[in-house]
């Protein structure tokens, strides 16, 4: 129990972000058309592809010689760098579609 | 200093990627939205790799490992996207989410070697609360990843529906078992983690493969912006790691906005989340059957007619469907509106919200061969007009205009809104074949006396059509 309740102390301003989000993020997309369903689903694949930052962390602190968090690392930063660059390049396409409706 | 700048890139970040969700959800400002998130995103990398110190002031490493995996990611990403068919486009996002969700789950197992390295193998010196925060990432990361491969194959058809008795049990057994294991790792702290770290991993592997396979292939967009909003809690779980709030931010943000963009989509096709998730289509078989006796005799029309009957409406409603993204005829459809237009006839298009394989997938088709906006009808307005309508012209659309939707209470897709075709005077429908739908079912509004068929490829057929039309 004490553990608990020092990590959450310990961790306040944290666990204030993910209250806050939890409401931004309904509150944001709460009047979408369904037209746009599709990009908005592609754009915050894309966003969440913010683990990459986790990813260059474990890959910039992988010690010489311990090959399984180098190479995990590795894939991590590849595998994040697609879901990054992929998702906000298909969102973008999707999207250049609308913008000739004129 | 460098520390303070850091920090402040991240706070820039995290607004950026409110403001590009707020952006993305407004049509007129969609693409500058997605823009900004991007910006905001390359921002925060770059400013990880020079500027990040852990607890000890010491500097990130191993550059050429991490140049060298983003440009791979880059290069391949970009050509991946770029490349991608239009009607490819959801199984490219949900590939790309999968990414996202292996990486989350690469970052849980490097974490925890790290953790049981540095307490030596003694299963009390780790810290239970870090322990729970990686094997949360680790198994909402896997299932991201597993599931949505397994939603990347059912589109492009490499994977079949595949379900047995007793599926969701075993399911529901899997995700207990995964969640107990957890539960005992982290509050007995036994010795030998490694071990139930490992069966977890296996376990979240094999429950993110049968939670999406016996779904039908028509939710799969459903499917995906779940695993969507999966993808960004495990994300949010790396951020709760390294206490980076720019992790945390983005990823409650994609989670929550996914839950309810998932929540939106299914009330789109007026279902409930359950009701997708549990309710696969394969359930729907009796209710085939049943339509399949009641099926009957349909009828076909000439070119000539088809053309005849057009040229000489007073209006006509264009439903557009997958079938015209397949045959890629979105161009001639604009031409064969155009033509009728200069004939005296009001051309309109009716869309339905989940026509095609993705919502919206008809307005940027239409889009794309600058049909113009007011001539694209959501269904309420559409379903108005069908009573003035003369002829109503299917694409390769139909269980969206299935009237069972709204006469059997025994079919899978019974419920659904749909376009109400048969309100027209004549219906006529473009199709390759008589094979059923997406849902797999049959439609009774092709063997309905007003309705008469157009067989063929929707592109040949339409361009066909035109050159008739032109001779009248």
């Amino acid at each position: 129990m004490d553990t608990v309740l020092n990590w959450i102390s310990g961790h306040q301003q944290m666990i204030y972000i993910v209250i806050l989000m939890v409401f931004v993020g309904v509150e944001v997309i709460g009047r979408v058309p369904s037209v746009l369903h599709t990009p908005l689903m592609s754009g915050a694949n894309a966003i969440h592809g913010v683990v990459i930052i986790g990813a260059i962390i474990v890959m910039g602190q992988a010690e010489e010689g311990n090959y399984l968090a180098l190479i995990m690392g590795f894939l991590a930063v590849v595998l994040g760098t697609l879901n990054v660059v992929g998702g906000f390049v298909v969102t973008d396409r999707m999207l250049e579609m609308f913008k000739k409706k004129k | 200093m460098e520390l303070n700048i850091l920090t402040l890139v991240y706070l820039v970040a995290s607004v950026t990627f409110i403001l590009g969700l707020k952006m993305l959800s407004n049509p007129a400002a969609a693409r500058k939205g997605n823009l900004i998130a991007a910006a905001g995103m390359t921002l925060a990398i770059l400013a990880t790799i020079f500027l990040y110190e852990d607890a000890a002031g010491s500097k990130l490493g191993n550059y050429t490992w991490i140049f060298a995996g983003l440009s791979i990611g880059g290069v391949i990403g970009t050509m991946a996207a770029r490349k991608v068919k239009m009607t490819a486009m959801p199984e490219m996002v949900s590939l790309f989410n999968g990414m996202g969700g292996a990486c989350a789950a690469l970052i849980s197992i490097v974490e925890f070697n790290h953790m049981t390295h540095q307490t030596g193998g003694l299963s009390d010196a780790v810290d239970p609360v870090t322990l729970l925060i990686i094997l949360l990432g680790l198994i909402i990361g896997t299932v991201s990843f597993t599931g949505s491969m397994i939603a990347w194959g059912k589109l492009n058809g490499r994977v079949k529906d595949f379900s047995f008795p007793g599926q969701h049990l075993l399911n529901n057994l899997f995700i207990l078992i995964t969640f107990a294991l957890a539960g005992y790792m982290v509050f007995a702290l036994p010795e030998g983690l490694h071990i139930y770290f490992y069966i977890i991993l296996c376990l979240s592997v094999f429950y993110g493969v049968f939670f999406v396979l016996p779904i039908g292939g028509a939710d799969m967009p459903v499917v995906i912006s779940l695993l969507n909003s999966f993808t960004g809690v495990a994300a949010a779980c790396g951020g709760f790691l390294y206490d980076n709030k720019v992790m945390l931010t983005g990823g409650i943000l994609v989670g929550a906005a996914g839950t309810l963009l998932t929540i939106l989509m299914c009330k789109a096709m007026n279902r409930s989340l359950l009701n997708v998730l549990i309710g696969s289509f394969g359930g729907g078989s009796k209710a085939t059957a049943g339509a399949k006796e009641a099926g009957g005799h349909y009828k076909e029309i000439s070119l000539s007619d088809a053309a005849m009957v057009m040229s000489y409406a007073n209006k006509v409603m264009i439903v557009p469907g997958y079938g015209l993204a397949v045959a890629q005829a979105q161009h001639v459809c604009h031409e064969l509106e155009k033509t009728l237009e200069a004939r005296g006839v009001e051309v309109k298009y009716a869309i339905h919200p989940v026509a095609g394989r993705m919502p919206g997938h008809m307005n940027v088709l239409l889009a794309e061969s600058d049909v113009s906006y007011e001539k694209l009808l959501e269904m309420e307005q559409a379903n108005e007009e069908f009573k003035t309508t003369d002829v109503v012209l299917i694409l390769g659309a139909n269980d969206v205009v299935n009237p069972a939707a709204k006469s059997d209470p025994a079919s899978p897709i019974f419920g659904m809104p749909i376009l109400e075709v048969e309100e027209a005077k004549t219906v006529i429908v473009n199709k390759r074949s008589m094979k059923p739908g997406y849902a797999g079912i049959e439609n009774q509004l092709f063997f309905q006396p007003k309705t008469s068929m157009l067989f063929g490829d929707a592109k040949k057929a339409l361009q066909d059509l035109l050159a008739e039309i032109k001779n009248i």
